[in-house]
């Protein structure tokens, strides 16, 4: 056994530089930040924050070239890492809603001198972890990218030390996730054991549709450890306290970049790693993405904090982003439902950031996170309440904002399958997007209808970084809902290499 | 579909010219209000302008036929394209919407109701606007419901931020109302889609495909769509957002709702659900007629209940949509050209009632009926508009109301083929019944704000007459061209009907008629 490894020749494995070069660039970002901090005086400290943003923005220019080079797909390591349209569309995500979260924290961690270097370092770590994890079609990478991107979202998430809230915040987040990884874990390693093999291709061709019991058992599992990370009814719990105890910027990054990195990889497996197991997979994404959904719904309701009321929201557009997955083992709805859930991902991610955004801007001013602290906004801050309007419109699926496309594509699908459980899970997503109206609509009315609660009707100071910021998510929110083609044209070309045994 | 005229971009220019005017305007600071109107108003004058100019060209040789056509690539991806074209359908109602938005601008020239802001009213009034025309210019179901959804969220604000006391209550109510009927529909679509091959969303390839779809399934997007513009029309039982958002809008925007944003309903009815899906259609037509005469006189009686005066034009709106909306059910030529010169007629008046309202209210501070008296003695211009209004509502020959509803109980006489001539014969009498509570509700109305002596509380010297005065400047740029378009098209209803009957056939095609 030794001798036949010693004596086998080794080959070193040919490295396509050009298609790792967004993960060259990000590592070579994380080390120099590394460095900077340990020798930069803490008055030099802001150099930090630039080195960040430009470290993002360099890594997106390969992603680009790779993405006009339009080479085909690029396969390494036995195509255990692929770089395909579906990855480069991800990458490209991460890294540009990466960008508006350093935009977002950037003041808010130079004001709290918050250990500069360490957040970007950690930030940064996290955004490397989802950018490989858009390339991952193995177990082992991919549980390797999640724990990549995890763990220093556990240590984003507890980041005022001094504040219990965000100690509760880190904790619940670590321990919630920890045991998540456990039972994918074992999930995986059941499959491991089942088709002797961790690549997803090879376990899809292995697994096939004959499905015994601890096969649907291992999917099951894999399936479950992911619906923690996307934050799916009922294993959400953990998302309202960690959502407000983190700082807001780090809310913010996990309600889009975090949440969209396990959608990569929930889709990812099941398109590759288990197109045939529809059977098992296709009825808990129906009842995680009905409940979830609707639960999502009803507690948002009832929130009077504008961040946990978003974080109700974003469970609940989990749900609407689980939903062309619960039909897309139907004969012909692979790509559609693909491309719902990634046009519904872009989408959600420019939305949701510019929210967060506007939360920022008026936490300054308010020194409140109540809902009622946005009475009256319209009245003095028209620009910044005509921007939540945009955003709130958005995220309720209101035409000509982006997110109508979002929830058009997912329906698309579902109707597209045509089958009887397709169309009552599209009614129950439609009865939802009008409850969602509920609690959207409340922030309209507090800012277009309510009168200022303090009184206090003094001009809102926008920093120049979140004004960059509101500008990008604004205009791409707009952008995608009037002229949605230019999505979709990603959206067209996102195929999933090896997706469905193809 | 070949291109009659090669003008085709007066559409685009026309539905998007308002959001230039609202691009300007964003620039300019709040404070200059007078500023801000004139911007907005010359923007609206120059969107009408293009409107007429539509018009001019338009072939009116040709008005069954689609005319400045414009197709290009929107999302490819999902087999939508920007499709728009004009009919004889569609251009009554594309100008309705530009002439009433500029009145509506002017009128409001002087009347922006509390809070203020004109730079944001404005702005919602010409965003409004591109939703309105958009629908009507639309050939394309996804960009039909884009432009459908448009005009929600400035509607809302409009009657949330603007209206009266209950305001929050009546615009949430409406949006629901309106959201819960689009996700419906937007389903409808969909499966309307895949059903005829998920080849296109163009209403002339789903109008040629649609009649293959089998009954059964037909009769299922076809409920979808109803709910979808029923609740917008509204027909019962789906009205009843209707009287609370019109009571707690502002004059303006109780005037756009009325004479447009209701059409956009009946509209669907005309373009989408009956062209579309035949079968259907004829499926459901009896369904439609009952709610339809059941709209007419709940709507009545409704009116009949009523002690605020805004609140009782309301429900006439319920019930006139009712007798649109029996025009419709029957399928007919005859039913169809009543319906549509219905929804033109009842635009043109119920707007100018509400503008009346609006005055009213502003003079008195009050809608309450009891409380007012005598109006004809203190402000005799005002009164007598508020009569001839009340005349021409309740369908007087010789004013534009009566041949929207009179033609359209006639032809529930004879329904078209393969519906039953009793059920549509028992409908016509009940209509007719209708009429005559119409006549009843708005004479006592008109009687009881009238006539008589002005009320003790406002009487000369009582310190409330301050802000009693008769019509002024504003009010008569705006509302004059509406009391001349009732009278107009009263005398000489040919004007439209002959824009609308090439039109109203080709929809028909399918029914033989």
């Amino acid at each position: 056994m030794l001798s036949t490894i010693a004596t086998a020749a080794w080959s070193s494995p040919t490295i396509d530089y050009h298609a790792l070069a967004p993960e060259m660039i990000l590592g070579a970002g994380i080390v120099l930040l590394l460095l900077l901090d340990l020798f930069l005086s803490d008055a030099r400290k802001w150099i930090l924050t630039p080195v960040a943003s430009f470290t993002l923005l360099g890594a997106f220019l390969p992603v680009l070239t790779l993405a006009l080079n339009n080479a085909g797909t690029r396969q390494m390591f036995d195509g255990r890492y692929v770089i395909d349209d579906f990855s480069l569309v991800m990458k490209g995500m991460f890294l540009l809603a990466g960008y508006v979260v350093v935009l977002l924290a950037a003041d808010y961690i130079r004001e709290g001198d918050y250990y500069q270097g360490e957040f970007w370092f950690l930030m940064l770590s996290s955004i490397m972890g989802m950018v490989m994890m858009a390339s991952s079609r193995d177990l082992i990478s991919i549980f390797v990218s999640l724990e990549f991107l995890s763990i220093p979202a556990y240590m984003l998430a507890a980041w005022r030390k001094r504040d219990s809230r965000s100690n509760e915040a880190g904790i619940k987040y670590y321990l919630l996730g920890v045991f998540a990884s456990a039972i994918m874990l074992y999930g995986m390693s059941l499959l491991y054991g089942i088709t002797n093999s961790t690549k997803l291709t090879e376990i899809g061709a292995s697994l096939g549709s004959n499905l015994t019991s601890i096969r649907a058992l291992a999917v099951f599992f894999v399936v479950i450890g992911f619906a923690f990370k996307i934050s799916a009814v009922p294993f959400h719990t953990w998302a309202p306290d960690t959502y407000q105890g983190a700082p807001t910027p780090v809310t913010a990054f996990l309600s889009v970049a975090s949440k969209a990195a396990g959608f990569v990889a929930l889709v990812t497996v099941v398109y590759v790693g288990f197109p045939g197991s529809h059977a098992v997979w296709q009825p808990v994404f129906w009842i995680l993405s009905a409940a979830t959904m609707t639960l999502g719904n009803v507690m948002a309701l009832k929130q009077t904090s504008i961040v946990r009321m978003l974080a109700y929201s974003s469970i609940a557009q989990g749900g609407f982003i689980l939903m062309p997955l619960a039909v897309a083992g139907e004969t012909g709805v692979a790509e559609s439902a693909l491309r719902a859930v990634v046009t519904y991902l872009i989408v959600y991610a420019a939305t949701n950031l510019g929210v967060f955004a506007v939360v920022m801007v008026v936490a300054r001013k308010t020194r409140s996170g109540e809902i009622s602290s946005y009475g009256g906004l319209f009245s003095y801050a028209p620009g910044i309440a005509t921007l939540m309007t945009i955003f709130m419109a958005s995220l309720a699926g209101i035409p000509p904002f982006g997110g109508w496309f979002g929830k058009f594509a997912a329906f698309q699908s579902l109707v597209s399958a045509g089958t009887t459980w397709a169309y009552v899970l599209a009614i129950i997503g439609g009865v939802n997007s009008v409850v969602a109206f509920g609690y959207y609509g409340s922030i309209l009315r507090e800012m277009w209808m309510r009168p200022v609660p303090d009184g206090d009707t003094s001009p809102v100071s926008v920093k120049s970084s979140l004004a960059v910021a509101l500008g990008i998510t604004g205009l791409a929110t707009l952008l995608l809902g009037v002229l949605p083609g230019i999505v979709i044209h990603f959206g067209d070309i996102a195929g999933l290499a090896g997706a469905f045994g193809r | 579909m070949e291109v009659i005229s090669n003008h085709n971009w007066a559409l685009t220019v026309g539905t998007f010219l308002p959001l230039v005017g609202v691009l300007i305007m964003l620039f300019i600071p709040k404070a200059e209000e007078a500023l801000i109107k004139s911007v907005a108003i010359a923007t609206a004058i120059a969107t009408l302008a293009v409107g007429i100019y539509t018009m001019v060209q338009f072939d009116f040789g040709n008005a069954g036929a689609m005319q400045f056509v414009a197709q290009h690539d929107w999302i490819s991806v999902i087999k939508s394209s920007y499709y728009i074209g004009i009919d004889g359908i569609s251009l009554p109602l594309y100008l309705l919407s530009m002439v009433i938005t500029v009145l509506v601008m002017i009128y409001s020239w002087d009347h922006v109701p509390s809070p203020g802001n004109p730079k944001a009213f404005f702005i919602l009034m010409l965003i409004l606007q591109t939703g309105m025309a958009g629908t009507f210019i639309a050939r394309d179901l996804i960009l039909f419901f884009v432009f459908f959804e448009l005009v929600l969220l400035p509607m809302y604000f409009m009657i949330g931020v603007w209206g009266g006391e209950n305001r929050q209550y009546a615009s949430l109510k409406f949006f629901l109302y309106t959201m819960f009927g689009s996700a419906l529909m937007l389903v409808a679509f969909l499966a309307l889609f895949f059903k005829t091959g998920a080849e296109s969303f163009s209403i002339p390839f789903l109008i040629e495909q649609g009649m293959n779809i089998s009954r059964t399934t037909q009769i299922w997007i076809f409920a979808g769509m109803f709910v979808g513009f029923a609740v917008k029309v509204p027909m019962f039982p789906f009205h009843t957002w209707l009287p609370d958002a019109h009571t707690q809008a502002p004059t303006q925007g109780s005037v756009i709702l009325a004479a447009v944003l209701l059409k956009l309903g009946t509209y669907g009815f005309v373009r989408i659900a009956i062209p579309v899906l035949p079968e259907a259609a004829k499926a459901w037509a009896p369904y439609i007629g009952g709610l339809a005469v059941i709209g007419i006189i709940y709507g009545s009686l409704g009116c009949l209940a009523q002690t605020d005066m805004k609140r009782l034009i309301a429900f006439s709106s319920v019930a006139h949509m009712g007798f649109v909306m029996l025009g419709i059910s029957t399928l007919t030529s005859f039913g169809m050209n009543a319906a549509m010169f219905g929804m033109v007629a009842h635009g043109l008046i119920t707007g100018m009632l509400f503008f009346v309202a609006g005055s009213v209210k502003e003079r008195y501070h009050t809608l309450e009926i009891k409380r007012i008296s005598g109006m004809l003695l203190q402000m005799p211009k005002l009164g007598w508009i508020l009569g001839f209004c009340a005349m021409a509502s309740l369908g007087l020959p010789g004013l534009a109301g009566f041949w929207g509803e009179f033609p359209a109980i006639l032809s529930a006489y004879q329904p078209a083929p393969g519906l039953s001539v009793n059920v549509f014969r028992t409908y016509m009498v009940i209509a007719a019944i209708g009429t005559v509570f119409a006549a009843g509700y708005l004479l006592w109305l008109f009687q009881r704000i009238a006539f008589g002596e002005p009320a003790a509380e406002f009487a000369a010297g009582h310190g409330h007459d301050e802000d009693i005065h008769d019509v002024n400047k504003f009010e008569w740029i705006a509302w004059t061209p509406l009391l001349i378009a009732i009278v107009v098209f009263g005398v000489y209803p040919q004007l439209m009907f002959k824009v609308l009957d090439p039109a109203v056939g080709v929809t028909l095609k399918a029914f033989g008629g």
